[in-house]
């Protein structure tokens, strides 16, 4: 089947269309492929044993478990919140509903580093919650739950943007059916909503899980970069290129590539069975 | 409309209304709101004179001024990229095309530091364009070049998105009825492609426009970082934080705040207007 035929009619010249095709694949392959394939081909520009050894690195190795910690906390919370957020704005009229909608994408449109602000301002020693938090002897800045919280925020919207509108796509009907059945509230969801939007929240979940490993910004405010100790690995690697161990950075580097890659096939599979 | 009344029917039958939009709500005040009001109000604590002073200092307004001309730059490349890409998806059909699809979304799931070090290194003097764009005497790294490289990176997927699904509900026979009526390519482009797409073409411009101003990761290590040349507002506030001046890093926080806030209404205005505009036909 071709779309090209459907919208030229036989005999119109196909020279546009194989420009405007080759100039898709020529502006993506400096723009995206580019920069991804550098990241492989300098990683491992000396060869496997270095690449090998810059990964076992002992830094190295404590920044990807700290990151995969945040990351087994953040997503799993966000995937619940996502499904929450989607189930009362598709399937509910509130008033407020379009408010909460634009709230929720307040992480996507403003800078980690604001983020990161937000957060020392109200968790640090100057911040609001700072004297009763010093008073409870609780470190929530500089140590592993405020890298927790700012990742949250980053992240919050990723699974909602893929889940919200399918849901409000496929509608409720069967849902209601479902109900009018007899089904319980968890039933309905197991058996009737997660197979519909199991794909979208797989999807949501890779791309969430990607932005939450690769959070820098905001962590690089809330987290003090304490070497070994609360350094995740996207801080890990800005480490290793200022200290021009350019190699070592880009190995470590290739790891976070490899969710990036992830996400490309999770996509291509989730478009293919449209 | 039938769509509207449904929900309301459902609200009766369906189960879980409180418990998902409790837990929404909880979560919302709790990760997003109430720090997003801590800034606000350790803002207030600055008092308008300091605030200003803070804002209008030379180091500043040059900061902002870098961020706004990248963004601006970035932008105006990704409206045109992203409406090329979105056009070539979902009108013609060609091998390697959902690959190519795919691709769009990389930038949005490649950590931004990855991003960063990549671009610096491919655009620097031994890399594999900056080597020939030195023969050319075009240098990108640690200059507003690279500053807006990044930028267009980070931003790439928000424009394609924003116009993908437009284009795909919209018939085809619209245009083919044009064009069996004379109307040259161009023309049914402007007259009958465009007023579909422009809100979506410009609500995705606004929000990649946000994310520009904001980006972080990406930009410094390609800027380099020199003051009133490369330095963004982003790293600026977050200069003034490791010198302890939680003042000047607020201050610089909230008018980057104010920015974002404002591109979000507008373009939620910009959605929501296409949306009644489109119900009202």
């Amino acid at each position: 089947m071709s779309t090209v035929a459907l919208t030229h009619a036989p005999g119109q010249s196909r020279a546009v269309p194989r420009l405007l095709i080759g100039l898709a694949f020529a502006l993506t392959a400096i723009f995206v492929v580019a920069p991804l394939a550098f990241i492989f081909w300098r990683a491992f520009a000396e060869g496997w044993a270095v690449y090998l050894k810059n990964i076992a690195d002992p830094l190295v190795l404590h920044a990807i478990w700290l990151t995969t910690l945040v990351a087994v906390i953040v997503v799993p919370v966000n995937i619940a919140f996502g499904i929450a957020v989607a189930w009362a704005i598709a399937r509910f009229r509130f008033p407020g509903r379009k408010l909460l909608m634009v709230l929720i994408e307040i992480p996507f449109s403003i800078s980690p580093i604001i983020a990161g602000i937000c957060y020392l301002l109200l968790y640090g020693r100057q911040g609001l919650l700072g004297p009763w938090l010093a008073a409870h002897d609780l470190k929530v800045m500089f140590a592993l739950p405020g890298i927790v919280l700012v990742t949250m925020f980053v992240t919050a919207p990723f699974v909602v943007r893929e889940v919200l509108p399918l849901m409000q796509a496929q509608g409720s009907e069967q849902e209601q059916a479902a109900v009018t059945l007899g089904a319980r509230g968890w039933q309905v969801f197991s058996r009737v909503t997660l197979p519909n939007i199991r794909w979208a929240l797989l999807y949501g979940a890779v791309l969430c899980t990607a932005r939450a490993v690769g959070e820098f910004g905001g962590v690089s405010v809330v987290s003090g970069s304490i070497r070994g100790q609360t350094n995740t690995l996207p801080l890990q690697i800005e480490l290793m290129f200022n200290d021009l161990n350019t190699t070592g950075a880009f190995a470590a580097a290739s790891t976070l590539t490899v969710i990036a890659l992830v996400v490309l096939v999770v996509k291509a599979a989730l478009e293919s069975r449209r | 409309m039938s769509a509207a009344a449904a929900p309301i029917r459902a609200k009766r039958v369906l189960p879980g209304f409180s418990l998902s939009l409790g837990t929404t709500l909880l979560y919302v005040g709790l990760v997003i709101l109430i720090p997003v009001v801590a800034l606000v109000l350790k803002g207030a604590e600055i008092g308008p004179a300091r605030f200003w002073a803070i804002v209008t200092a030379p180091r500043t307004l040059a900061a902002l001024r870098v961020t706004l001309t990248a963004a601006a730059a970035a932008t105006v490349f990704n409206a045109f990229y992203g409406l090329l890409m979105a056009w070539v998806l979902t009108r013609y059909d060609f091998p390697g095309k959902r690959i190519l699809d795919a691709l769009m979304d990389i930038p949005f799931a490649l950590p931004t530091a990855v991003a960063g070090i990549s671009l610096t290194a491919l655009y620097s003097a031994n890399g594999w364009f900056g080597a020939p764009l030195a023969g050319a005497g075009i240098e990108l790294v640690y200059t507003l070049g690279g500053v807006i490289l990044a930028m267009t990176f980070t931003s790439i997927p928000f424009v394609v998105r924003a116009i993908q699904p437009v284009l795909e509900d919209l018939d085809p026979a619209l245009e083919q009825a044009a064009m069996t009526l004379g109307a040259r390519p161009f023309a049914i482009f402007r007259r009958v492609v465009l007023p579909a797409i422009l809100p979506a073409w410009l609500a995705g411009s606004t929000v990649a426009f946000a994310r520009s101003l904001g980006e972080f990761g990406a930009v410094v290590f390609i800027a380099g970082n020199l003051p009133f040349k490369t330095e963004i507002a982003a790293l600026l506030a977050f200069i003034r934080l490791e010198e302890y001046d939680y003042q000047g890093a607020a201050a610089i926080a909230l008018v980057l705040l104010l920015f974002a806030l404002i591109l979000l209404v507008v373009s939620n205005l910009i959605q929501f207007r296409a949306a009644r505009h489109l119900e009202a036909r």
